[in-house]
């Protein structure tokens, strides 16, 4: 009998990298046998290339080519460079939970004086308690996504958060996910959201290098669940240094009556893939999705996104806008599927591309499946470059090329930025777009 | 020097020439009339002294203070104080309409070398000239001439003329689209702006504008070139006996 080893491009041996880790990897018994099914799934797969359809745009086998051997555990100078990070992205009023290089750091973050109603555990924890329903929802994710099962293989930290019954936090959490590691490694990380009947809250999630951190991989899963007649605000911001990957996957589920609100914004990494899953499993529900792709240079960024309309009476809206200049390249891939009894269905989506170079790249994949014969659905797109008449209008007033097209790219991605409810986070959003602007030159 | 000095200028838009030869000179404190029939060139001239793309010039010169015109981009022209009240002024949704003063205003003077202004001397300053032209605060706030109606874009043209505080004012086809009282304001409101130190170039295609701007030299324009120069009479002149005789000359 013939024994295929996998091996990567580079020659690394695939399973080494379970192996090496596994006494690394917290939970024991029922979860370390999921785990090792899961690393035989995503085996058999391999890294998503384009001529599986979902990852037509985004070839990982190509972009990507290996995953990295696990990030080692932070050290004291990695906590201390991962501290300096954080200042340049503090926000006032927020309860702040940091995952270094995978793993929750404790000094970094705030998980004393929790408000009424609001519980904080790390996955590491939750793993080893063996609690059977939460391990059930945090194993939730599709594990035929290889980045999924992938995902569930590797995970060494996240954070599991509850908000009860009627409990509404005024505070946003915000988790920060910082890579510190000189060595070119990456980090496996889960995090599950539980909120509670009538209860609402606000979610930030930034993903940030520190100072050294090179060549990095940033694997993230996020588990949303949200409650009857619930509210969500979440806000992403993806500013990873330029030579890193992100892969993040999402999978929220709704009860009835319940209303999510996403902001999402790409102006860092390399290359990143934001894949969403969205089941409405209860009427009268509504998600709206802002995103938003600020991309230069050889810039990479895929968000795909499944709204499910499994209910009746449910409304989605999905409107992205990317910016993209020199060779960078932007992909939203949209799936609605609308059930059989989901009538009353009003789902619709929208892409504007700004075109600022002849080599940047747009490309939208809108999939409409609908079964229910009562429903509003719809997409569009548009892609243009910016309008040479309103250029020369703020040129004639003074301003220089770069200060007029940056004005206007403000003025492109600031209404999405206007759906971010809360005004400190609106701020967040518009200094990463500054950001982005000013590094442009 | 004059202010302003265009020598034979030429000017071609896809291979087709607009302007053959045309010479101008403005001096500090004149306010010209430029008038003319439809396609004569007048709004070419504009553009071209501005700066807008897509347009060459294939002979001639433009001196603005005795230095090239044409080698400067639109920003350094308005920096040097040439300033062109659009014909239709363009909306930009997402940018309010106070954030647009304030960013043109200190571009300007930082290329001028001048120190930006602080907000509150700036607010101060904005409120006082959009009050004398009838502005309200709230159509500060709005997109840039979103949903303004054609005399509002043309009194915020007016407003960042005040502003600005250009020494060479291009006000092309101010009257376009406006009835007789919206024109009565913006007038007013060009009148104020009259000074020694600053020439205006008022591009009309009718007499009317001229009753409310009254100018100091009026030039007809046929066919790419000045046919006709004179005085404030001569726009009556025209009123009275069109444009056709300056057709056939030309």
């Amino acid at each position: 009998m013939n024994v295929v080893v996998a091996k990567t491009d580079t020659g690394r041996v695939l399973s080494d990298i379970f192996a090496f880790a596994r006494d690394r990897l917290p939970g024991a018994g029922q979860v370390a046998e999921i785990r090792r099914q899961a690393f035989e799934a995503y085996e058999r797969a391999g890294l998503p290339h384009r001529r599986i359809e979902d990852w037509k745009y985004t070839d990982l086998r190509v972009l990507m080519r290996e995953v990295l051997p696990l990030a080692a555990r932070p050290d004291a100078p990695a906590l201390t460079r991962a501290a300096a990070a954080l200042k340049l992205h503090a926000i006032e009023g927020v309860r702040r939970l940091v995952l270094v290089d995978g793993v929750f750091a404790p000094k970094l973050s705030e998980i004393g004086r929790l408000e009424q109603g609001l519980s904080i555990r790390t996955l590491r924890d939750a793993l080893e308690a063996g609690d059977a329903g939460l391990q059930a929802q945090l194993f939730a994710p599709d594990g035929s996504n290889p980045m999924v099962a992938l995902n569930s293989a590797m995970m060494t930290d996240g954070l599991v958060i509850e908000v009860a019954d009627g409990a509404v936090l005024t505070r946003p959490v915000h988790i920060v996910h910082i890579a510190s590691g000189a060595a070119p490694s990456a980090m496996f990380t889960r995090s599950l959201l539980r909120i509670g009947k009538a209860a609402g809250a606000t979610l930030v999630e930034s993903y940030i290098a520190a100072d050294g951190a090179k060549a990095y991989q940033a694997h993230d899963l996020l588990v949303l669940s949200i409650g009857d007649n619930a509210r969500l605000d979440q806000v992403r911001l993806i500013e990873d240094g330029r030579d890193a990957f992100n892969i993040s996957s999402s999978l929220v589920t709704l009860g009835a009556h319940a209303h999510l609100n996403i902001f999402a914004m790409t102006s860092g990494s390399y290359v990143s893939r934001y894949q969403a899953t969205i089941v409405f499993a209860g009427e009268n529900s509504r998600v709206e999705t802002n995103g938003v792709n600020l991309l230069n240079g050889r810039q990479h960024a895929d968000s795909t996104l499944f709204v499910d309309h499994a209910v009746p009476n449910c409304a989605s809206r999905e409107i992205f806008r990317a910016v993209l200049d020199d060779r960078a390249h932007s992909v939203f891939q949209g799936r609605i599927v609308v059930r059989p009894k989901a009538q009353k269905t009003d789902a619709k989506m929208m892409t504007r591309a700004l075109l600022l170079s002849d080599e940047a790249e747009a490309d939208n994949k809108p999939e409409l499946e609908i079964f229910a014969d009562d429903v509003t659905c719809g997409h569009g797109a548009t892609t243009g470059a910016l309008d040479e008449s309103l250029l020369f209008y703020l040129r004639a007033r003074g301003l220089s090329e770069k200060e007029a097209q940056a004005l206007l790219i403000q003025a492109f991605v600031g209404e999405a930025i206007e759906s971010v409810a809360n005004d400190g986070l609106r701020e967040l959003v518009i200094s990463a777009a500054r950001r982005w602007l000013e590094a442009r030159g | 020097m004059p202010l302003l000095e265009i020598k034979d200028l030429c000017v071609q838009v896809d291979d087709r020439e607009i302007l053959h030869g045309l010479s101008l000179t403005v001096n500090k404190g004149e306010v010209h009339a430029i008038m003319g029939p439809n396609g004569s060139g007048k709004s070419t001239l504009s553009h071209v002294i501005a700066g807008k793309p897509g347009y060459e010039v294939t002979g001639g010169e433009i001196l603005f203070e005795g230095e090239d015109l044409l080698e400067m981009s639109p920003d350094e022209r308005s920096a040097k104080g040439v300033f062109l009240a659009f014909q239709y002024p363009v909306e930009i949704p997402g940018v309010a309409t106070m954030t647009f003063l304030r960013t043109a205003l200190n571009a300007q003077r930082k290329a001028r070398g001048e120190s930006e202004f602080s907000t509150p001397d700036f607010l101060k300053k904005v409120r006082a000239v959009a009050a004398s032209l009838n502005i309200p605060q709230d159509m500060l706030r709005r997109g840039v001439n979103v949903g303004f109606s054609g005399g509002e874009k043309k009194r915020n043209e007016i407003l960042q003329m005040a502003l600005f505080e250009p020494s060479l004012c291009i006000l092309d086809e101010m009257d376009s689209g406006l009835d007789i009282d919206a024109l009565r304001v913006a007038a007013d409101g060009v009148n104020a702006l009259r000074s020694p130190d600053r020439a205006m170039v008022v591009i009309t295609h009718y007499q009317r504008l001229l009753n409310y701007i009254v100018p100091d030299f009026v030039h007809v324009m046929s066919k790419g070139r000045v046919v006709k120069s004179g005085g404030k009479e001569l726009a009556l002149e025209l009123e009275a006996s069109g444009y056709t005789q300056f057709e056939d000359a030309a």
